[in-house]
């Protein structure tokens, strides 16, 4: 079983952001794995663990998205590479995914694509869906459960808006991962020792055999959102019922019921 | 002429309402909207998409279509396009609206505006804001491909009105795969019973890890374990926030603090890595208003927090707040608003 699992580094979420001449400014926040991204890299630990398989970490980015890999290393991912490419800067969801499947091609032999929900930073959640279309596979997201896997076929519990939909499907597949599949591991003192000597190759779309995929999707402004105003008013009263009398008849009073 | 469609997004023949705001949206646009109805056994679904303003559907209705797969919903979605060639596809952010977008931009070699709030039309170009950096920021994007894929984030949109003297015509369309020849199968449905989906919910009542202390309450003898306790007591204090929240018609929403605790499950976590929401009443409980917790739920337009912590975070955003205890409050505010409501 030789399962690929995709990883990006994001801004830590409590970081203040702010927009600078367009771009995105985190202060002193650190860079951290995607938090959605480990629950994938345990689904592909875990599987691996029961299928006797090998975990292939992948990012794309730049330098500093290999600490992002080195987690993935540090929690038990047998290799590590990155994708790196000016080429690559604007790429959107679609580009991305091109490139993605490429490397799934090139590592050859992949039964399950594995990737996170989605990126806490751009928030689509487009990338596994295109990428299982790109290469002609099924997708089979927001996966919170497997119950079996067997050569060439699966069967997996998705986490839909309505519930939970059961899906067997013919291998190999493109997963994304939901957190309720079980809580991602820490990474091991030995794991941490490994990843921190790890060699991290880096591909360039050169090594991949594709020219730069075109982007449709453009950003033509980044901004911060109008600062909230809200004329806050606490309501207080000699007990509990005279609150609750009060907030009752506001609330009302608002026309949102 | 400009051509918009829409993806009316159902589950089992029950129309998500985001899809009708989809079609309300596409019709501010300009040009003729269709609605795009895939199913099997969904005709009744054509006739709400005319209600709604739809000037025409297609209507895909084979057995490879009964249950949803995104590969037969979206190949049928792209071979339309391509005979057809919108100018653009709407869709409501829904799990099946993201991967059908998704798909059919590859198959269509075009973009995904994805969960966007606001949509406009710069010439013959769309423009679009999405919020990124859960809700941090907002990043005005276009596509420069057509058709532009657009799925439109639930309740951003106004509220559609419907006018059943409409109606148009239904043109049925065959499905693009067969039965046999997808990859998946579906074998299976656990749908969760009574439970109002958060993203359509008008109001949500939502607790935090404050829902776990009331003292009042004694858990039965069997219960030794402290942990257990105290989950038993959280799950009570649930059923006190589900009772508020049928008053009100609304759902139950928890922090990822209450989730991680074991009270209550994931799939009523709101924040950036649970639900983002924006019902227009969101009632929090116990919850003191973490960053992560305020991205999911700060466009929401009337909030109102309840804490005994008089300097807990939330209340920066609450139009109206209480300091003081949850379970002295609640039963309370339950109790007054069916009264005014006539419950
Ligand atoms: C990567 C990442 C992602 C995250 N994603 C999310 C997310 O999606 N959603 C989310 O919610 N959080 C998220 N968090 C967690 C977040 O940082 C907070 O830990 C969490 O929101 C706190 O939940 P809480 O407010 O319920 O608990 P607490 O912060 O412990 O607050 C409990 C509150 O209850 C009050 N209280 C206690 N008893 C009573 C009572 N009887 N009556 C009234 N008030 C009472 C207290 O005063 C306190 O303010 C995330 C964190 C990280 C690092």
């Amino acid at each position: 079983m030789k399962i690929a699992v995709f990883v990006k580094q994001v801004p830590d979420s409590a970081a203040k952001l702010s927009v600078d001449n367009g771009n995105v400014n985190w202060g002193d926040a650190p860079l951290v794995i995607n938090p959605w991204d480990e629950y994938a890299v345990e689904a592909a630990l875990q599987l691996a663990e029961k299928h006797n398989g090998e975990v292939a970490a992948i990012s794309l980015g730049g330098e500093d998205a290999k600490e992002a890999l080195k987690h993935a290393l540090a929690m038990g991912a047998g290799s590590a590479t990155l994708i790196s490419d000016p080429a690559l800067a604007n790429a959107d969801a679609a580009a991305a995914a091109k490139v993605f499947a490429a490397a799934v091609q090139k590592l050859g032999g992949v039964d399950l694509a594995i990737f996170g929900k989605q990126a806490i930073d751009s928030d689509t959640g487009l990338a596994p869906a295109m990428t299982a279309r790109v290469l002609g596979w099924p997708a089979l997201s927001m996966v919170a459960a497997i119950p079996s896997l067997e050569a060439g076929s699966i069967k997996v519990e998705r986490a839909i808006e309505e519930g939970r939909q059961v899906v067997e499907s013919k291998l190999p597949a493109v997963l994304s991962i939901v957190k309720d599949f079980a809580e991602p591991r820490y990474p091991s003192f030995m794991g941490i020792r490994k990843a921190s000597k790890a060699e991290v190759p880096v591909w360039s779309l050169g090594d991949l055999g594709i020219s730069a995929p075109e982007s449709k999707v453009s950003w033509t402004e980044i901004t911060a959102p109008a600062a909230r105003e809200v004329s806050n008013e606490m309501v207080t009263g000699a007990n509990a019922d005279e609150i609750a009398a009060k907030l009752a008849d506001l609330i009302i009073a608002e026309g949102v019921l | 002429m400009a051509c918009i469609w829409v993806y009316v997004d159902h589950f089992k023949g029950t129309a998500l309402p985001a899809s009708y705001e989809a079609i309300a949206a596409a019709k501010t646009l300009g040009g003729k909207v269709t609605a795009l109805v895939f199913g099997q056994g969904v005709d009744a679904l054509a006739q709400t998409a005319f209600h709604y303003g739809a000037d025409e559907v297609l209507l895909g209705d084979d057995a490879s279509l009964a249950d949803y797969r995104a590969e037969a919903y979206a190949s049928l979605l792209s071979k339309l396009a391509k005979e057809q060639q919108p100018d653009a596809v709407l869709f409501p952010t829904s799990i099946r609206g993201r991967e059908i977008a998704a798909m059919a931009a590859i198959d269509l070699d075009t973009g995904v505006l994805v969960d966007v709030t606001e949509i406009s039309k710069d010439g013959d170009n769309f423009a679009a804001t999405h919020p990124i950096y859960a809700g941090k920021l907002l990043s005005k994007v276009t596509v420069s491909a057509k058709p532009a894929l657009i799925t439109l984030r639930g309740r951003a949109f106004g509220k559609p009105v419907a006018d059943a003297s409409r109606s148009g015509t239904v043109t049925k369309v065959a499905a693009a795969v067969a039965d046999g020849d997808l990859p998946t199968k579906v074998v299976d449905y656990a749908t969760v019973e009574g439970r109002v989906s958060l993203g359509d919910a008008g109001v949500i009542v939502s607790g935090g890890r404050g829902v776990a202390n009331n003292p009042a309450l004694t858990p039965p003898a069997e219960i030794t374990d402290e942990k257990e306790k105290e989950i038993w007591r959280a799950q009570q204090g649930f059923i006190m926030l589900g009772e508020l929240a049928q008053t009100l018609g609304g759902a139950v929403g928890a922090s990822r603090a209450a989730v991680d605790a074991g009270y209550i499950p994931y799939a009523n976590q709101v924040g950036q890595t649970g639900k983002v929401v924006s019902p227009d009443l969101y009632i929090a409980l116990g919850i003191s208003g973490a960053i992560q917790h305020l991205a999911g739920m700060r466009t929401s337009k009337v909030i109102v927090a309840i804490n005994k912590d008089p300097d807990a975070p939330i209340f920066k955003l609450a139009r109206f707040g209480v300091v003081g205890d949850l379970y002295e409050i609640v039963p309370a505010l339950t109790k007054a608003l069916k009264e005014r409501l006539g419950k």
